[in-house]
């Protein structure tokens, strides 16, 4: 096997295994500080898919006219359609800002989705704090067919794309970068994009808790919820704010996923599997665990799928995940970085 | 009666009845009327009523008594329903061995799932199961297809060996019977303008399903069952008198294995088809949906769970506009409109909103399901005209 071929699965495994990272983190998240079992998470990251659809479309509403000196096929004048942006800043920047949609809509989604967290944890997950871990996860999993549901009945089951920018449609040619090759090594722009923005989005939350006296507090708290809120500090107004952190976090992700896969109401379940599977990898409570089993998983995944692999071991692409996880699982219980005592009784 | 307290008696002879009068009961509205869509007495959805009863009873028994939430039990029904129709298939078109077989099979699938999974608990017990019953899911999708029929799924075939069975490779694909009653044959009952169509599969699901929730009243009450529900209610005690947990959860675990491929050793019998879409994680989610919409660790909830969900699932969800307009048609024209354009979006298609709306706040508010809040609601009117005496 060329080393070229790995390479290149290795980079394959990136982009799957940054949505896996940046949706562990957000659960791990919230399960450290509030300890709850969100199944809805893979929902918030399917709504924040369809933020980013709904701004294309919102970005492409037009106005309608008839062209009188041009006819169509049956004979009725032509009709032409301007969408309200290029009216209001002109064609050329109009049709930028429709061709740049998707990275805009991060700007429209994150209060969106901080939004939605808020109310999710003021609104429901409150009142779970005490029930057990099975009424958590069982309450959040038909939450999570709710949100799936409303999002099906306005925008219908099929899959909808939202292209990339023009200037990230394309491959990279790494093979020619590092000497080996044109054309031996050719990735997509879009998943660079995706790659370095999922880094940036997790080392700011992990600057975020490392850094200012608002993560040092979230920590203690995570460490001691009764101590921290016996110094007299607010602790659940800062858990409400991290549980809506993790639900940007999560949205964000499917925003930019969005050119990869074309988004329909069942994305989030689809991933929702997988990440749990990938928090338990990585260690209940452990955010470095999350994202690292993320990416693990992903180049794992991505390697499976190769031909050569294959061909030795059939079927293996499919279900790799889970068998890396029953491994890990039975040879660490608590996963690659768990901590003691943590989701243990 | 048969080792049954006389409570216990009375709730498995009013299941009985409700059983065995159900094409009946279920079919309350006369032919010709507007509400003959919500008659559930036809056979193919009475057996599925019976059939996820059982599946949802046997999900109770780990779950309702020890508290192990599993989210792969649908991989045993898959695995006793691909037995199944191996049976049909091999031996013969009767559909006994298929059946016994197919629990069999189940049985020994879950020991061996089981005796890994339980290994951890809580959470990673259920993640652990979730990525068996994918990792099935996906392997019979693909890899397995020469045993599982792939994506298409596995049926019977004309020239199947069928080594017990007279040779046969002409005609038609022989439908399952059971020593020579089809399952798919009827005796139609008309009564006025009600029609009760009376179906072997049907009394064959009933059978079957008797006997398994009499097994399980009996293992609630059981010294054994008791166990169970100490692992529930403290595991660390438990360990602490000396007893070693693992082999009543394994033993529990194994059981209600058992029960699904008797769910789906029985619905191959009544359609011999089985598909792997049936061991996916949803199907898993689904049989969870039943049990604690019903009332988890109670009897009959689950039992009740399953006829609710599908009842929901076959007659709900074929509501549509037109008809929500001929309902709403004696209300002013700008107010029905406006009814049914609030109601359209729950009903039809949408049902499976309903279903989530509902099973949230049957989690919120009733955490002992629709029969515990029944009971709940019985207890407090009990005392209170305790109280009055």
């Amino acid at each position: 096997m060329e080393l070229s071929a790995i390479l290149l699965q290795v980079l394959n495994g990136l982009d799957k295994g940054s949505a896996y990272a940046l949706i562990a983190l957000g659960l791990t998240l919230i399960f450290g500080t509030l300890g709850v079992v969100n199944f809805a998470h893979g929902a918030l990251f399917m709504i924040g898919a369809f933020c980013s659809v709904t701004l294309q479309r919102l970005l492409s509403i037009s106005t309608v006219t008839l062209d009188e000196t041009k006819t169509d096929f049956l004979g009725n004048p032509a009709k032409i359609t301007t969408p309200y942006v290029e009216t209001w800043f002109g064609p050329e920047v109009g049709s930028a800002i429709i061709d740049w949609s998707v990275p805009l809509a991060i700007l429209f989604a994150i209060p969106i989705m901080l939004f939605i967290g808020f109310a999710m944890e003021r609104g429901l997950i409150k009142h779970f704090y005490k029930r057990p871990h099975a009424d958590q996860i069982l309450v959040t999993f038909g939450l999570a067919i709710v949100l799936q549901e409303v999002i099906k009945y306005f925008f219908g089951a099929n899959q909808i794309p939202a292209p990339a920018p023009d200037a990230f449609i394309g491959s990279f040619d790494f093979g020619e970068l590092i000497g080996m090759g044109a054309g031996t090594l050719m990735y997509p722009y879009w998943r660079i994009v995706y790659f370095l923005f999922a880094l940036i989005i997790i080392a700011a939350v992990f600057c975020f808790l490392q850094f200012t006296t608002f993560g040092m507090v979230v920590r203690a708290g995570m460490a001691d919820r009764e101590t921290v809120g016996l110094l007299g500090i607010n602790i659940d107004k800062r858990f409400t704010i991290m549980f809506g952190i993790a639900a940007a976090v999560a949205g964000l992700a499917g925003v930019m996923y969005t050119p990869i896969n074309p988004p329909n109401y069942t994305i989030g379940m689809d991933f929702l599997v997988i990440s749990f599977v990938v928090v338990v990898v990585g260690g209940m409570g452990s955010l470095g665990g999350a994202v690292l089993a993320g990416f693990i998983l992903g180049i794992l995944e991505s390697f499976a799928s190769m031909r050569q692999v294959i061909e030795l071991i059939p079927g293996i692409n499919q279900v790799v995940i889970y068998l890396a996880a029953i491994v890990i699982l039975l040879a660490r219980p608590r996963g690659l970085l768990g901590r003691k005592g943590v989701m243990e009784s | 009666m048969f080792g049954l307290s006389r409570g216990d008696a009375v709730l498995w002879l009013f299941v009985l009845l409700l059983v065995l009068a159900a094409p009946i009961l279920l079919n309350p509205f006369p032919e010709s009327s507007a509400l003959a869509q919500f008659n559930a007495g036809y056979p193919d959805l009475m057996q599925r009523f019976l059939i996820f009863g059982i599946f949802a009873v046997g999900f109770n028994i780990l779950f309702g008594l020890t508290g192990y939430l599993s989210f792969g039990h649908a991989a045993f029904l898959g695995a006793g329903s691909y037995a199944g129709v191996w049976m049909l298939k091999l031996l013969t078109i009767n559909v006994l061995p298929a059946i016994i077989i197919s629990t069999l099979v189940a049985g020994l699938f879950s020991l061996l799932i089981g005796y890994i999974s339980l290994r951890r608990s809580g959470i990673y017990f259920s993640i652990l199961t979730l990525a068996f019953a994918q990792m099935s899911f996906a392997l019979a999708a693909s890899v397995l297809t020469p045993i599982t029929g792939g994506e298409t799924g596995l049926q019977t075939a004309l020239n199947d060996p069928r080594i017990f069975d007279a040779a046969n490779t002409t005609g038609n694909i022989p439908a399952p019977s059971l020593f020579g009653m089809t399952m798919g044959d009827s005796h139609q009952v008309a009564v006025g303008d009600w029609l009760w169509t009376f179906n072997v599969g049907y009394y064959l699901c009933a059978f079957v399903m008797m006997i398994a929730f009499y097994i399980a009243i009996r293992i609630f009450r059981s010294p054994f069952g008791m166990m169970l529900k100490a692992i529930k209610s403290n595991n660390e005690r438990l360990s602490y008198t000396g007893i070693n947990p693992r082999p009543y959860t394994l033993a529990a675990f194994v059981i209600s294995g058992m029960y699904a491929g008797l769910a789906g050793g029985l619905m191959v019998a009544m359609d011999p088809l089985a598909g792997a879409e049936r061991m996916q994680w949803t199907a898993s989610g689904e049989v969870v949906l039943m049990t604690i919409l019903g009332g988890v660790g109670t009897l009959i909830g689950p039992v009740f769970g399953a006829g609710l969900i599908k009842y929901f699932e076959n007659i709900f969800s074929k509501i549509n506009e037109s008809l929500l307009q001929t309902w709403f048609s004696f209300l002013p024209d700008g107010v029905s409109d406006f009814v049914v354009t609030v109601i359209y979006p729950f009903v039809g298609k949408g049902w499976h909103l309903t279903l989530g709306l509902v099973f949230m706040l049957v989690v919120i508010f009733l955490p002992g399901g629709l029969v515990g809040g029944i009971n709940g609601l019985y207890k407090r009117i009990f005392n209170k005209s305790n109280q009055a005496n």
